[in-house]
């Protein structure tokens, strides 16, 4: 049967590599897809190119490029990515490089942008979504401002026959869809078809998520070589079913359990999964095991798309200044106790008393909050103080003082580290189609 | 015996919303994982880390109960002041929930 291979290379900006070239080189794969942009990624590489004009990509796109694209020129395989983050272009630019350097023959990338629409959320105030504010409460602290674009953006790319496709912000799923859209010809009104396509974007994009990473609980759920966990592919077919495995001699696991834990992860409403190209509808989603290590994957329907576009909005929230120290041995929680008291006075004093904060004792209650675990006795603790506030010098204060925790705090105190960031928030929003236009550039080696 | 003896889980976000997915390892369990995890139970368990609703998605024919909670993650993951601003760890709580009601 005439199966299409698209494999998954990566599920977040800092994944691992070897097994997207393992994938690239013994998979036999039509596409390969890199998701790596989470929700703010993209704001802190806006500002990366505030500060370099040439930056602004995937710190490892030449990397993870080095990596697959032998092999991946050599057998035909679309490479598919958001690494271009807020420099698509540049990102393009790169990739030739690389490929030069490699000695190819030839490379064809195409360049997707058309996401960024930061001049028109600046002229047009529209509300926040999940808020009562509009755009504008965010006047002077905006960064960035991305619509997530759909399979149809991409379309044009594969129809000029890229060898690598390159974007910015794409719905992580739509990364998938795209390639299935334009090998079976699905139209952009197939609704459950483009929900079934949803469905394989989603289980893929999230990479050893679905093949044994994230699952293991030793005695529970045991997974068999999790060191050298393997990357999914999924054999899709025309009318979009398909089965979900991977290599044969890599580690992890494929199963009902994996497949189901990745299918819900991160859904809200099953029935209704928003998408820019569809509302897709998981609910009737079923999963066989056909052998081990390969699960056939069918049911998955959907709707008509939505009629606006979600947006994604990096902006400047302040600043975050932290400080850690440890206790341990009998009366560790106590001292630890004592120690954020003490902490707490010397904020008062600091004039810092009314800023948003959290004290805590990680292995008492940093995870879930003080009714949890706070029973128990532990061998030892490790105070936390992270403090929101308006400047760098306030944030660098809070590290000092637990610093200073050594000197003028309990007894026993230890592994003092400290930080400072400046906060880059999210917000979302809403934007109409037709302020969306998608351009897609060819780039020749 | 608790939800762990029966089904593993998984949590991710959703801006200041985390997703829970309970599953057990025999679709047969279904009905005991249904049965147990009521909207009530979640609430309480996850009391002063969870502030507002939550939506709760039956799905037997995965074998899964999937929760969508409200106001759970400290403004969202881009903001929190928390260590684990994604509430990844969230999914570990639930496995402690004995699945028949404690006596009294």
């Amino acid at each position: 049967m005439d199966t299409f291979r698209i494999g998954s290379g990566a599920g977040y900006s800092g994944d691992r590599i070897d097994p997207a070239r393992e994938l690239a080189e013994r998979g036999r794969l039509h596409a390969l897809v890199f998701e790596c942009l989470a929700e703010r990624t993209i704001a802190l590489a806006q500002l990366r190119r505030i500060r370099d004009p040439g930056a602004g990509f995937d710190p490892l796109l030449e990397e993870r490029m080095r990596s697959v694209l032998p092999a991946c020129v050599m057998q035909g395989t679309t490479v598919i990515t958001n690494m271009g983050a807020a420099n698509p272009q540049g990102a393009g630019e790169a990739v030739i490089r690389v490929a030069r350097a490699l000695g190819l023959p030839r490379l064809r990338v195409a360049v997707v942008t058309g996401d960024d629409v930061l001049p028109w959320m600046q002229a047009n105030d529209v509300p926040l979504m999940d808020s009562d504010q509009t755009v504008r409460s965010l006047d002077g602290r905006l960064v960035s401002a991305n619509a997530y674009l759909g399979a149809d953006a991409l379309l044009p790319a594969l129809r000029a026959q890229a060898d690598v496709v390159v974007t910015g912000r794409v719905a992580d799923p739509a990364l998938f869809l795209a390639p299935l859209m334009h090998r079976f010809g699905w139209r952009a009104d197939d609704w459950p078809r483009l929900g079934q396509g949803i469905v394989a974007g989603h289980l893929l994009e999230c990479a050893a998520q679905v093949s044994g990473g994230y699952i293991a609980d030793p005695g529970y759920v045991d997974v068999p070589g999790l060191d050298a966990v393997g990357f999914p592919l999924a054999e899709v077919r025309a009318d979009g079913s398909f089965v979900i495995t991977k290599l044969d001699d890599t580690g992890g696991r494929v199963d009902r359990l994996t497949c189901t834990a990745q299918l819900l992860y991160e859904l809200e409403d099953p029935a209704r999964y928003l998408q820019p190209d569809v509302v897709a509808d998981f609910s009737g989603v079923t999963l066989r095991e056909l052998a081990p290590g390969r699960v056939s994957v069918s049911g998955g329907s959907g709707g008509p798309r939505p009629e606006q576009l979600k947006v994604s909005l990096g902006y400047r929230d302040g600043f975050i200044g932290e400080g850690q120290i440890s206790y341990a041995g009998p009366g560790a929680r106590m001292r630890g106790e004592l120690a954020l008291a003490v902490l707490e006075r010397r904020m008062e004093k600091a004039g810092l008393a009314g800023c948003e904060h959290r004290a805590e004792l990680i292995g008492v209650n940093a995870m879930h909050g003080p009714l949890r675990g706070a029973d128990r006795e532990p061998y030892e603790v490790r105070l936390r103080l992270a403090v929101r506030v308006d400047t760098r010098a306030q944030a660098e204060r809070i590290g000092q003082e637990v610093e200073a925790l050594y000197l003028n705090g309990p007894a026993g105190g230890g592994g003092v580290t400290m930080s400072t960031r400046e906060v880059i928030a999210v917000a979302s929003a809403l934007v109409p189609r037709d302020a969306v236009q998608p351009q897609c550039r060819i780039l020749e080696l | 015996m608790k939800i762990r003896d029966i089904a593993l889980a998984r949590s991710g976000d959703k801006g200041d919303r985390a997703t829970l997915s309970v599953i057990a390892y025999d679709l047969a369990d279904f009905a005991r994982l249904d049965q147990a995890l009521t909207v009530e139970r979640v609430r309480a368990h996850y009391r002063g880390v969870v502030r507002g609703a939550i939506e709760r998605y039956p799905l037997p024919h995965l074998g899964a109960v999937h929760f969508v909670l409200h106001e759970a993650l400290d403004g969202g993951v881009t903001r929190s002041l928390a260590l684990d601003a994604h509430g990844k760890t969230l999914s570990g709580a639930i496995l402690d929930l004995p699945l028949e009601p404690e006596p009294g």
